[in-house]
C-alpha cells in the first residue's frame, strides 16, 4: 500500500513537467499554430529558471526567467509562423534542435550545482485525506498551480470570449478576420503565453523534480507533450490524465529499477515512451471522427488576408 | 477602437427608416483595385438605398466580389473613396465595415464549424463580457429569428447543419450586428429551389425593415424578379446601372458580355448505344468514414447523357470516385463494358476508357506544380508513342499535348507552364481535352463549368455534346439546374447518397418537383399550385425556352 501510495505521488510528480508542456501546447494549437519546439523550449526553460534562482537565491524569479524566456523564444516562433508564414513543422524542428543546443552551450557552467529549489508544502486538511492527500495535495506549490491551471484553462477556452475567439483563429481563420477578429494578434498572444507554459514545465524540472541542471534533462519530455495534445484531443483536463500516465509509468519503472529487478534498465526505462505510442495507437483507432472534430482544423496553416485564389 | 465607436455612435443616430432621405446608404465612387498588375476593378461607381434590393451582375471575373470585399473591409482599394451615409469611410478590415453597418454573407460562409450556431452569432461582437452570457444571447437570437422568419436551433454545432440552414446562420450573423447593408454574394447557388423562395421571402422582410441588399448573382431570372436595380459589371468596369423594370433578360445578358449572344445551342437526337457503365446498389464511404453513397444503382448508355442534380455534400463526388474506381466499394457492383470492375484499380477503369473530369480541377485533375506536357500524359506515360519501353518519349509527348492544345482551344504561350499558372478556363479546357480524347466509352463529369465565363462555359457544354454525339457516356454532375436541363436526356435527382428519383424526360418535369427531391421527398407534381414568389408572375416550369435551349431532339 505505501509503495503504490508512493507511486502515485511520485506520478503526479513526474507528470507535472508534460502537464505544463502539454497545457501550453494546447493553448498554442488551440489558436491554429503547431509548435513542434516544445523540447528545446523546456530545455531552455529548464536552464534560465535553474541559473536565475542561483543568482538571485529566489526560484520564483527563477520561474519568473524561465517563464520569460520562453515567452521570447514563442515570440520568435510567432514571427516565424505567424508573419513570415513559413513551415511551421521545420521551425518547430528548429526551435528543439537550437534550443537543445544553446542550453548546453550556455549550462556548461552550471554542472553539478544545486539549488534548494522548490520544496514541498502539504495543504492543511486536504493533505489528511486517504489516498488523494499523498497523492494530490502533498506536493508543491507548483502542482497546486497546475491544477489550477488545467481547470482555468477549460473554463477560459469553452466559457469565455477571448477563448472562443482563439478556437475561432484555430478553426476558420478567414471567417475570424471577416468577423473582425485580429487573427495575427491572437496567434501571436497564445503562441508567445503557450511557450512561456511549456517553458514553466521544463524549469520545474531544474528547479523542483531535480534542483540541478544536466544537458538534455528534459529527455524528450517536450516530444510526449506533443503526444499528450492528440491524446487528450485537445482538452486540458485530459491533459492532466495523459500526464499523469505518462508519469506513473516513469515512477513506477524507477521502482522497479531501485528494487532491483532483473530486467535491464534500459527496457525498463522505456516503458514510459512505449506507453505513449500504445496510448495514440488506441486513441487513433476508432476515434477518428472524434479527434478531427476536435483538432483545430486550421492548425499549422498560416493565414493571409489579401490571397486571391 | 475609437474610431469604431465613432462609427457606432452614427450608427446609432441612425436616418429615418422609411427612405426619405436623399442620401444611399453606401456609395462608392471611382473604385479602382489591382491584384499584382490585373485590375479587379476600375473607377467604379456602385450604391445602396434604404429598402432596395440592388443585383450585382457579372459573368466571373467581371469583379463583383472583389468590389464587394472592398466593401466590406477585406481589400483595400487603390483609389476610390466610400460614404456611408454621407460620410466617408476607408476601412482597414471587416471589423470597421461591421462597424459602419455593412455585413457580407459570403459564398463560402464565414462560420467556426466546430461553434455552436450562438458562438458563431457573436464572434467579433466588440460589447461582450469575458464570461459569456448565453443565456441572453439566445434570447436575442431567437427575437431576430422571428423579425426575419430565419429558424435555426442555437445551441446546434453548425457543421450539423445544412447548407441552407448555414446560410441562415450567416444572415442572422449580421443581422445581429445590426448591419443595414446585406451583401448575399451568390446566394441562391447553394439552395434548393424551394430554399431560394424562402431566403427572398427574408430579403424582403429585410428591405422593408429599411436594409439594402445588395445582391450579386449571375442567374438573370433571381436578377429580374427578386431586385429593384441592378448593376452590371463587366472586365472591372460598371457597365451600367438600370432599373429591373426598366430592362429584360436579354438587354442584362447583352450588358454582360459586351455583345448580343446567342445562349442557346443544338442538341441533336443520338441513337443509343449499348450499355456502357452498370452500377448496382453500391455502397461507399465518404472522407470522414461515414457512408456517402447508399444503395445507388444506374445504368448508363453509349449517346446519352445522365443528369445528377442534388444540393453539394449529398454523395455526389463520392459516387463518381467510385465510378472512376478510386474510391473502394462497401456492397455492390459496378460493371463496365459487360465486365465486372467492383475492386478493380482505377488504372482498369482507364483501360476500359472510363474517363473522369473531377470537380477539383487542380487536385485531382491535375499535377499543378508540372507543365502542360507532364499533364497531358498523365493517362498515357504506358503506352506507345508517350512510352517508349521504361522510358519516356518526350518528343511524342509533345506532340501530342500540342494537339490537345489546338483542338481544345487552350491558350498557353509555352507547353512547359505550369498548369497551375492557367486560367481556370483553360485549365478546364486542358483537363476536357486530356479526358475526351481518344473516343471515352464513359464520361464522369462533375460541376463543368463551375468559375467559368460564358464563353468558356458554353464552349465546355459544346464538347460535352460532341462526345455524346460521338457515342460516349456521359455522367453528368452538376448544381446547376439549367445547365442539367440544357444538356440531360435523362436526370436523376440525388439525396443523401441515394437517387430519389430518374426521369426519361426533364424537360417536362416540374422544377418544383425536382427541389423537393433535393430535399429528400419525392417528387409529386405541384405545379399549378400558387407560390409567393416571382413579382413577374415568372414561370417556373422547366421546360422553357431562352438559357435551356433550343429543343432539336423530340
Amino acid at each position: 500500500m505505501e509503495t503504490l501510495l508512493s507511486i502515485l505521488a511520485a506520478a503526479v510528480r513526474s507528470g507535472t513537467p508534460i502537464l505544463y508542456a502539454t497545457l501550453g501546447e494546447i493553448l498554442t494549437e488551440k489558436a491554429g499554430v503547431m509548435n513542434l519546439g516544445l523540447e528545446g523550449i523546456m530545455l531552455m526553460g529548464a536552464l534560465s529558471g535553474f541559473a536565475a534562482s542561483l543568482s538571485t537565491g529566489s526560484p520564483w524569479l527563477g520561474l519568473a526567467a524561465a517563464f520569460g524566456v520562453g515567452a521570447c523564444l514563442g515570440l520568435i516562433h510567432a514571427f516565424l509562423s505567424v508573419t513570415l508564414g513559413s513551415n511551421q513543422v521545420v521551425c518547430g524542428l528548429a526551435m528543439t534542435m537550437f534550443g537543445g543546443g544553446a542550453s548546453a552551450l550556455a549550462g556548461r557552467g552550471y554542472i553539478g550545482m544545486t539549488t534548494p529549489g522548490i520544496g514541498a508544502w502539504e495543504i492543511p486538511l486536504v493533505s489528511k485525506l486517504p489516498i488523494a492527500g499523498r497523492m494530490l495535495f502533498s506536493q508543491d506549490v507548483m502542482v497546486y498551480a497546475s491544477y489550477v491551471l488545467a481547470v482555468f484553462l477549460m473554463f477560459f477556452l469553452s466559457r469565455t470570449r477571448p477563448g472562443m475567439n482563439l478556437r475561432a483563429a484555430g478553426d476558420n481563420p478567414k471567417a475570424a478576420d471577416a468577423m473582425g477578429l485580429p487573427v495575427a494578434r491572437i496567434r501571436y498572444l497564445y503562441t508567445i503565453i503557450g511557450a512561456g507554459l511549456v517553458a514553466l514545465g521544463g524549469a520545474y524540472m531544474s528547479l523542483v523534480y531535480n534542483k540541478f541542471w544536466a544537458e538534455g534533462m528534459t529527455a524528450g519530455r517536450g516530444w510526449i507533450a506533443v503526444a499528450m495534445v492528440i491524446f487528450a484531443i485537445w482538452n486540458p483536463l485530459r491533459a492532466m490524465l495523459g500526464a499523469y500516465l505518462f508519469g506513473g509509468v516513469e515512477a513506477f519503472q524507477l521502482r522497479l529499477q531501485a528494487a532491483g529487478a532483473s530486467v535491464p534498465a534500459p527496457l525498463l526505462m522505456m516503458l514510459p515512451y512505449l506507453m505513449t505510442i500504445l496510448v495514440l495507437l488506441f486513441i487513433s483507432v476508432g476515434k477518428g471522427r472524434k479527434l478531427s472534430l476536435s483538432a483545430p482544423s486550421a492548425l499549422g496553416i498560416p493565414f493571409y488576408r489579401e490571397e486571391r485564389e | 477602437m475609437i474610431e469604431n465607436k465613432a462609427a457606432a455612435e452614427t450608427l446609432a443616430g441612425l436616418k429615418p427608416r422609411d427612405g426619405t432621405s436623399a442620401l444611399p446608404l453606401v456609395e462608392m465612387r471611382g473604385i479602382t483595385k489591382k491584384f499584382s498588375g490585373v485590375t479587379a476593378n476600375r473607377d467604379v461607381d456602385f450604391s445602396v438605398d434604404a429598402g432596395e434590393v440592388h443585383a450585382l451582375l457579372g459573368e466571373n471575373g467581371a469583379g463583383k466580389s472583389t468590389l464587394m470585399n472592398v466593401l466590406y473591409g477585406l481589400y483595400m482599394p487603390d483609389r476610390g473613396r466610400i460614404f456611408v451615409d454621407g460620410h466617408e469611410r476607408a476601412f482597414s478590415s471587416p471589423k470597421d465595415a461591421i462597424a459602419s453597418g455593412i455585413g457580407m454573407v459570403h459564398q463560402h460562409f464565414m462560420l467556426v464549424q466546430t461553434h455552436t450556431v450562438w458562438e458563431n452569432m457573436i464572434l467579433g461582437v466588440k460589447e461582450m463580457p469575458f464570461l459569456l452570457p448565453r443565456k441572453k444571447i439566445q434570447d436575442r437570437i431567437a427575437q431576430i429569428s422571428e423579425q426575419y422568419g430565419l429558424e435555426i436551433d442555437p445551441t446546434a454545432a453548425v457543421w450539423q447543419l445544412s447548407t441552407g440552414e448555414q446560410q441562415r446562420v450567416a444572415l442572422l450573423q449580421m443581422l445581429y450586428r445590426d448591419a443595414r447593408v446585406l451583401i448575399l454574394d451568390e446566394p441562391t447557388a447553394v439552395l434548393t429551389p424551394q430554399e431560394a423562395d424562402r431566403l427572398f421571402l427574408t430579403i424582403r422582410r429585410m428591405t422593408r425593415e429599411g436594409h439594402g441588399v445588395v445582391f450579386i448573382s449571375h442567374k438573370l431570372k433571381e436578377v429580374m424578379s427578386e431586385t429593384n436595380r441592378v448593376t452590371v459589371l463587366r472586365g472591372g468596369e460598371n457597365a451600367g446601372t438600370v432599373a429591373t423594370a426598366m430592362t429584360t433578360e436579354e438587354a442584362l445578358a447583352e450588358m454582360m458580355v459586351g455583345r448580343k449572344t446567342a445562349l442557346g445551342f443544338e442538341r441533336r437526337p443520338t441513337a443509343r448505344g449499348d450499355t456502357v457503365l452498370e452500377a448496382d446498389d453500391i455502397h461507399v464511404l465518404g472522407d470522414r468514414g461515414i457512408e456517402a453513397v447508399s444503395g445507388l444503382s444506374l445504368s448508363l448508355r453509349g449517346g446519352e447523357i445522365l443528369g445528377v442534380a442534388g444540393v453539394a455534400g449529398n454523395g455526389q463526388r463520392e459516387l463518381c470516385e467510385a465510378l472512376a474506381g478510386l474510391r473502394p466499394l462497401i456492397k455492390g457492383r459496378i460493371v463496365v463494358n459487360g465486365k465486372r470492375m467492383d475492386g478493380a484499380p482505377p488504372r482498369r477503369f482507364i483501360d476500359e476508357l472510363v474517363h473522369y473530369i473531377p470537380s477539383d480541377r487542380k487536385g485531382t485533375g491535375m499535377a499543378p506544380g508540372m507543365d502542360i506536357v507532364n499533364n497531358a500524359i498523365l493517362k498515357k506515360y504506358w503506352s506507345k508513342p508517350v512510352a517508349r519501353g521504361a522510358f519516356i518519349d518526350w518528343g511524342s509527348s509533345a506532340d501530342y499535348a500540342e494537339e490537345i492544345v489546338r483542338k481544345f482551344g487552350v491558350s498557353v504561350s509555352s507547353l512547359s507552364t505550369p498548369v497551375k499558372n492557367l486560367s481556370g478556363g483553360n485549365l478546364q479546357k486542358l483537363l476536357m481535352g486530356r479526358e475526351l480524347s481518344g473516343s471515352p466509352r464513359a464520361v464522369i463529369v462533375m460541376h463543368p463549368t463551375w468559375g467559368l465565363d460564358v464563353s468558356a462555359t458554353r464552349y465546355v457544354r459544346d464538347q460535352l455534346l460532341a462526345r455524346r454525339e460521338g457515342g460516349s457516356a456521359i455522367l453528368l454532375i452538376s448544381e446547376d439546374l439549367d445547365e442539367l436541363l440544357a444538356l440531360s436526356d435523362r436526370l436523376a435527382v440525388i439525396f443523401k447518397g441515394k437517387f430519389m428519383g430518374v426521369t426519361d424526360d426533364p424537360r417536362s418535369l416540374p422544377i418544383e418537383d425536382i427541389g423537393l427531391m433535393m430535399a429528400g421527398g419525392r417528387g409529386k407534381s405541384r405545379a399549378g399550385a400558387a407560390r409567393e414568389t416571382g413579382k413577374n408572375g415568372r414561370s417556373r416550369r422547366a421546360g422553357r425556352s431562352g438559357k435551356a435551349g433550343k429543343e432539336a431532339s423530340s
